[in-house]
């Protein structure tokens, strides 16, 4: 236990001594993760709104994320290695396949589970199809949607690290590189990168609240990992 | 037959291994006694036992917060706080605490299991509707018949529902543990990084997604069993 703290005192001498490098490893880690979560959503987002607009797709929408769920970050990094070979479009491609499930299956949930009285009170206003979706059911599902933006972002922010090992950069290479690093460099940077994690997570708990309609605040989830106890039952 | 090397056919690699393609279903073959089976039943232990652990812990505090609503905060704040920590950080972070050992890799799969499991039994206890808690509450039953014969059956698919995810996140995140110690479905796809060596890499990726989907699907078989209730009445 002593040798523990010991450890931890070294590992934080470490991120002071080597702030640079830390430094740029964090802002690698971010270029990766953002452009990651950038495609994802770009992809994911108007196949489930749209999926979720006409009611149709349930299947694969729901399933998408137990399916995701099932892929280990580091064997799908791994695999894609085998085909693409090292580098950034490897991790991009790895990275966006992990992404894609959370967010496109809370955006189908998001939009299908929009109270159909809304739906229909817009109607009878005269709303055409585009209009319902986007000033009814767009503003009504942005939690649940970002709920799962969110979730899918501290996913990211978390493989990202695995991303090392295909030569994607980022913080994962101190955390893979013991024979440079030693252990305090290890700990020092699983110390940042716990850091990083917690404050995306709590920007975007931000956003998302600060997104929410007013009339809804009271419901936004506090942390939504999964839809699982609303889709399961 | 004596005077042959313990190692058969070493240095006689198949051309498609020879030549690294995608995937050789020979060295699968020819390995999978002595690479690919031992670390999946290492794997399936990994995350048997943590998510065993995991569901014992996370379910007497979700029965402490069902009771006592005051532990609910702060034992979600831990676990949400323990969830978002990446795995690779945590394991490396417990690693100066409890060395390199199945025990700190344990912690951390256990550690992330407590989130989902903790929310899914407590939102599946709080679930039962009034009406029926009225009811048990006019036949007589005490608090803890209540809860053992009436909330808790009902929050079955709740409870089950947490458990797939909590089961097959850990399978996931076990690959990584190979990282700390030499087990799992993770060390071969860390071996075969070194000399990036595509068959066993895919081998190994693809038996762990294997295992993930066949665990998720037999806990649905579970659930069906044990909630007849709930299947029926769909139907109906």
């Amino acid at each position: 236990m002593i040798a523990g703290i010991g450890t931890f005192g070294d590992a934080f001498s470490f991120i002071v001594e080597r702030r640079e490098l830390l430094l740029e490893k964090t802002v690698e880690h971010l270029v990766l993760s953002g452009a990651a979560l950038g495609v994802a959503l770009v992809l994911a987002v108007p196949l489930g709104v749209w999926l979720g607009h006409r009611h149709r797709g349930s299947f694969i929408a729901i399933n998408a994320a137990n399916v995701g769920r099932a892929l280990p970050s580091l064997a799908v990094i791994a695999i894609g290695l085998s085909v693409f070979g090292f580098g950034f479009t490897n991790v991009l491609v790895a990275l966006v396949v992990l992404a894609v499930p959370p967010i496109l299956t809370n955006a189908y949930v998001a939009v299908d589970e929009v109270e159909p009285d809304a739906v229909e009170a817009a109607r009878g206003m005269g709303m055409t199809g585009g209009q319902v979706l986007r000033r009814v059911e767009l503003p009504l599902a942005l939690p649940l949607l970002f709920a799962g933006i969110r979730t899918a972002s501290v996913y990211v922010v978390a493989s990202a690290t695995i991303a090392a090992i295909a030569g994607g950069g980022g913080l994962g290479e101190i955390l893979f590189n013991q024979a440079s690093y030693r252990t305090e460099g290890l700990v020092g940077a699983a110390i940042v990168v716990s850091l990083l994690a917690f404050t995306a997570d709590a920007a975007l708990g931000g956003l998302q609240r600060a997104l929410t309609p007013r009339g809804l605040r009271r419901k936004v989830p506090a942390f939504e990992p999964d839809v699982v106890t609303r889709t399961g039952r | 037959m004596t005077n042959e090397p313990v190692i058969p056919e070493f240095g006689e690699a198949s051309r498609c291994v020879a030549e690294n393609r995608f995937f050789c279903a020979d060295w699968v073959r020819d390995n999978w006694a002595g690479v690919l089976q031992p670390a999946l039943v290492e794997h399936v232990k990994l995350t048997a036992i943590a998510v065993a652990a995991g569901f014992a812990i996370a379910f007497v505090a979700a029965l402490v917060a069902h009771r006592f609503r005051l532990v609910e905060g702060p034992f979600a704040a831990f676990s949400a706080i323990v969830y978002t920590i990446p795995s690779i950080a945590l394991f490396q972070l417990l690693v100066p605490v409890t060395g390199l050992s199945v025990l700190t890799v344990e912690i951390a799969l256990v550690g992330y299991t407590l989130l989902i499991l903790f929310r899914n039994v407590l939102e599946g206890l709080r679930s039962t509707p009034p009406e029926v808690l009225e009811a048990a509450r006019g036949m007589g039953c005490t608090r803890r018949q209540t809860l053992w014969s009436v909330e808790l059956p009902l929050a079955l698919p709740a409870i089950v529902a947490g458990l797939r995810v909590a089961t097959v996140s850990t399978i996931a995140l076990a690959t990584i543990a190979a990282f700390v110690i030499p087990e799992g479905l993770g060390r071969p796809i860390f071996v075969a990084l070194r000399d990036y060596f595509k068959t066993e890499i895919v081998a190994a990726g693809l038996l762990a997604i294997a295992l993930a989907l066949v665990a998720d699907a037999l806990l649905v078989l579970a659930q069906r069993a044990l909630t007849p209730w709930a299947h029926a009445r769909r139907t109906a």
